[in-house]
């Protein structure tokens, strides 16, 4: 009964199985496609990111830097028992506070980007605390909420850049490019992966995973949080205000997504917010990077480095006449096995359960006293 | 004789735990069979398997004295088996007659026949003499009628072999006399019954026999007239139990908490109807009070407004003299309310929290849990270690259990710790012993009057009479929404008592 908690493998091993699910079905498909070209694309999608080297690596860790962000604010929220939907809306909100400030802030010297970053991240806590107050005071399901606002800031972005001309490039059809202050540095990241477009944006994606992952484990925030998620009505019972509660866990993932906006616009990559009628689909990769990490914020990172690491290798399909649209078909598989995750724990727990059981009828002496509750609630 | 039911030497595992091991339960026609035991004594898995839900391990199944296999419930009703939940299964917004065929309609062409089951219902009705009105809607009538729907259900199917599962937990004793002369009625028919049950007053008063479980074993089996209660309880629980409290006269002190005129308008549109009504009482220091009544008469809706999870429309609530009606619900918690709610799983606990967690559920962010906004894990997980040796919380990885896989007794135990831990001027404790064992019921009871003579004021509600008799001392009845009695449980029967919660006789509370 002492015994120390054994970690619960179950969830890593079925994220695990979902990708293996995942890249095999990619196989088939590839085989349906193009036979003779099958093996050596597969070769490629599971290799391609290191086909430039460092420079491959700094790729993958550029990629991946925006669907953390975004993959940490859908998991956060989940943790905290919301459905993070709108991250794309905070995202491109978010991206757009930084442009703005990226091109318009002028006379701010060295701290321009800190600046630019963190409007960004304001204005994505403010798209995301508005379905967090419909949720705790009028009781909107968020999910539909933070839906509108996805149109709203697609559109409501769309609009001001084109209507504004400081920031409008009419003639691309999208945003300015910000200032060069306005860039993140490179953080000495340029020297380990040279001629590739990392920047400090990843490690401060990997910082913010790491306090996320701090506030909901080791905090009396975080404690809060989970339980409002876990039950509400526990939570009111004992005295957490699990409205306050609601609304600062959609202001947290709003921002978090805000972040991965700015990050993505400061990157210094020639990325411009295009006006397209399409909401950025950052925010519903996010979801999947989310699912594939079990929501906890170390897995969403690792998750998050995964999927860009298959994205890069995607690419380089083209050289087999693949269309890259495959690789979006093997994560969209992988998070629908991950979808599955709890029957995959289920099977697996059924696996252990008949194993122990064989131990169990060696091992229980018949008169033990520390036998614990029955079958009472089965 | 002959045994309708024979459940030979059944053996089921889960990992860890023997649930049942080695027992034999033989019912006999005609026969109230009761079935003993605590919560996690095993009853339930002994039925599941006899549904056939669970496949035993070993051990075999005789039904009239045929080996049978069941794979299923169905396979359970086609052999004669029925049973009457705790928790009854019936669709609300049909009607008896609609719910007793469910499953079974007649029908011709697609098109359902209901006059061939009207006439069919109407005749068990009568000859069993359960009587119910086949075109109400089910939530309309009394709890009482609708277990009587349960059983005619199981009559339309023929099943000769009534299995009740702890039925007298949701009835007035009024209803609970009347469910007794039911089951005999039953049995005079020819019908065999088994009864499940941790109320030994009731196997006394309608049991032929009794199977006793202790912790998955097979303890024995009795003749009910040839043992005594405490003999009962002592096979039960394994050691000597005490049935009635042991307590002190109370000495009541100063007043603790205060409600004044305090009244909720009901939230469901179209009624006006206040659901707590003018309510007015005093608790004193050193004094358990309780608020008894059938469920639903405003109870929960009277608890909610003291502590804050509900509203109240009007009124005043004083806590050691400081109004704190509109105070929060944490002030209220660290200003000497404690309060063990009714519902365990919706307020009690958060389920997927671990016990640890959940122990300091109200005292997380004091210094002593915390520093700085972080949570001091050790002296949380030392706080839960002391309250689990403490309270015999019973679970399978102790502390770091989460609390949604611990037995309904253990997290009550969990909660009723936690509260009482907390040492606070006033306990509400709402039904603390709901679904709980006698070993539990005694040492909460214990513990509820440890905490009165300590000095605490003690609110109880409670459904359960015997509770009442014994631990209050004041009784306070409820009856829709007001209070209509304030009572000395030394100068009260239970008969009278039962008059009072039915709304059947009245005495305006004095203003104590």
């Amino acid at each position: 009964m002492l015994k120390k908690k054994k970690f619960d493998y179950t969830g890593v091993l079925s994220s695990v199985f979902a990708i293996l699910i995942g890249l095999l079905m990619g196989f088939v498909i590839l085989l349906l496609c193009n036979p003779s070209q099958a093996v050596p694309g597969f070769f490629t999608i599971l290799t391609g990111a290191f086909t430039h080297g460092a420079k491959g690596v700094g790729q993958v860790f550029y990629y991946s830097t925006t669907i953390i962000l975004t993959g940490l604010s859908v998991g956060f929220a989940f943790k905290t028992g919301l459905f993070n939907i709108g991250a794309s809306g905070q995202f491109i909100v978010g991206g757009f506070g930084a442009v703005y400030v990226g091109i318009m802030c002028k006379n701010l010297g060295s701290i321009h980007w800190v600046v630019a970053l963190l409007t960004g991240v304001v204005l994505g806590a403010l798209w995301g605390m508005i379905p967090g107050l419909l949720k705790a005071f009028f009781n909107v399901n968020e999910v539909i909420s933070a839906i509108m606002m996805n149109y709203i800031g697609m559109y409501g972005v769309n609009w001001f850049v084109k209507s504004y001309k400081p920031i409008f490039n009419n003639i691309r059809n999208e945003s300015k490019p910000v200032l060069e202050t306005a860039n993140i540095p490179k953080m000495g990241l340029d020297k380990l992966f040279p001629e590739s477009s990392i920047n400090g944006g990843f490690l401060i994606a990997v910082l913010v995973v790491i306090l996320v992952y701090i506030v909901l484990d080791k905090t009396t925030f975080g404690y809060e949080l989970k339980a409002v998620g876990y039950n509400r009505d526990a939570s009111r019972y004992a005295g957490i205000n699990e409205k306050k509660s609601i609304v600062l866990s959609m202001v947290i993932a709003g921002a978090i997504a805000g972040l991965a906006g700015a990050c993505l616009y400061l990157a210094g990559t020639g990325k411009h917010i295009e006006i397209v009628d399409v909401i950025a689909d950052e925010g519903f990769t996010g979801i999947s990077v989310a699912l594939l990490g079990l929501c906890h914020p170390i897995g969403v990172l690792f998750a998050g480095i995964f999927i860009a690491y298959l994205t890069a290798g995607g690419f380089y399909l083209q050289l087999f006449e693949f269309s890259v649209e495959i690789i979006d078909i093997i994560v969209a598989i992988i998070i629908y096995f991950s979808a599955f995750a709890l029957m995959v724990k289920l099977i697996l727990s059924k696996l252990e359960k008949k194993k122990g059981m064989a131990e169990q009828v060696n091992k229980t002496p018949p008169n033990d006293p520390k036998q614990e509750r029955g079958g009472e609630e089965a | 004789m002959d045994y309708v039911i024979e459940m030979l030497n059944i053996t089921k595992e889960f990992p860890g735990i023997i649930a049942n091991d080695d027992i034999t339960l033989r019912l006999k026609q005609g026969e109230i069979h009761a079935l003993l035991g605590e919560n996690g004594a095993g009853k339930s898995t002994l039925m599941s398997v006899l549904f056939g839900l669970y496949q035993p391990e070993k051990g075999v199944i005789k039904v009239k004295g045929k080996e049978v296999k069941i794979r299923g419930p169905l396979d359970a009703n086609a052999l004669g088996i029925g049973m009457v939940h705790q928790h009854f299964k019936l669709v609300h917004n049909f009607t008896v007659l609609q719910n007793i065929v469910l499953g079974m309609e007649t029908t011709k062409g697609g098109i359902i026949q209901m006059a061939d089951a009207r006439k069919k219902v109407v005749e068990l009705s009568e000859k069993y003499n359960l009587l119910v009105d086949p075109d109400a809607i089910i939530s309309d009538i009394t709890v009482g009628m609708q277990q009587r729907v349960e059983i005619l259900k199981m009559l339309y199917r023929d099943n000769d072999i009534l299995i009740f599962d702890e039925p007298t937990a949701v009835l007035t004793p009024q209803e609970i006399d009347e469910l007794m002369r039911i089951m005999k009625d039953l049995t005079a028919e020819g019908k065999s019954i088994l009864f499940i049950t941790h109320k030994l007053n009731e196997i006394k008063q309608v049991a032929d026999r009794c199977t006793v479980l202790r912790r998955g074993k097979y303890i024995g089996t009795v003749d009910v007239a040839d043992t005594d209660k405490e003999q009962m309880s002592e096979m039960m629980v394994g050691r000597k139990v005490n049935l009635t409290v042991e307590k002190s006269e109370a000495k009541p002190g100063e007043v603790v908490m205060e409600v004044k005129d305090l009244c909720v308008k009901s939230v469901r549109e179209g009624h006006t109807k206040n659901v707590v009504d003018h309510v007015n009482f005093q608790v004193r220091k050193g004094e358990i009070v309780c608020i008894a009544g059938i469920d639903g008469n405003g109870q929960t809706e009277l608890v909610h407004a003291i502590t804050g999870i509900g509203n109240m429309s009007e009124g005043q609530i004083l806590i050691n003299g400081e109004d704190v009606t509109k105070k929060s619900i944490r002030y209220k918690n660290t200003h000497g309310l404690s309060h063990i709610p009714e519902d365990r799983h919706k307020h009690g606990l958060v389920l997927d929290y671990n016990l640890a967690y959940n122990l300091v559920l109200q005292q997380y962010f004091e210094p002593r849990f915390s520093k700085g906004g972080f949570l001091k894990k050790k002296e949380i997980n030392e706080y839960a270690d002391l309250l689990i040796e403490k309270y015999d919380i019973r679970s399978g990885q102790g502390k770091e259990t989460i609390t949604r896989s611990m037995s309904g007794g253990n997290q009550q135990k969990a909660i009723v710790a936690r509260e009482i831990m907390r040492n606070p001027d006033i306990l509400l404790a709402v039904q603390p012993t709901r679904g709980l064992d006698v070993g539990a019921i005694e040492y909460i009871h214990n513990q509820l009057v440890a905490q009165r003579d300590s000095g605490s004021a003690i609110l109880l509600v409670s459904l359960e009479l015997d509770e009442v008799m014994n631990l209050s001392d004041r009784i306070l009845v409820i009856y829709e929404g007001a209070i209509v009695a304030d009572l000395d449980p030394k100068k009260v029967t239970v008969q009278e008592l039962g008059l009072y919660m039915a709304g059947s006789k009245r005495k305006e509370a004095d203003h104590a």
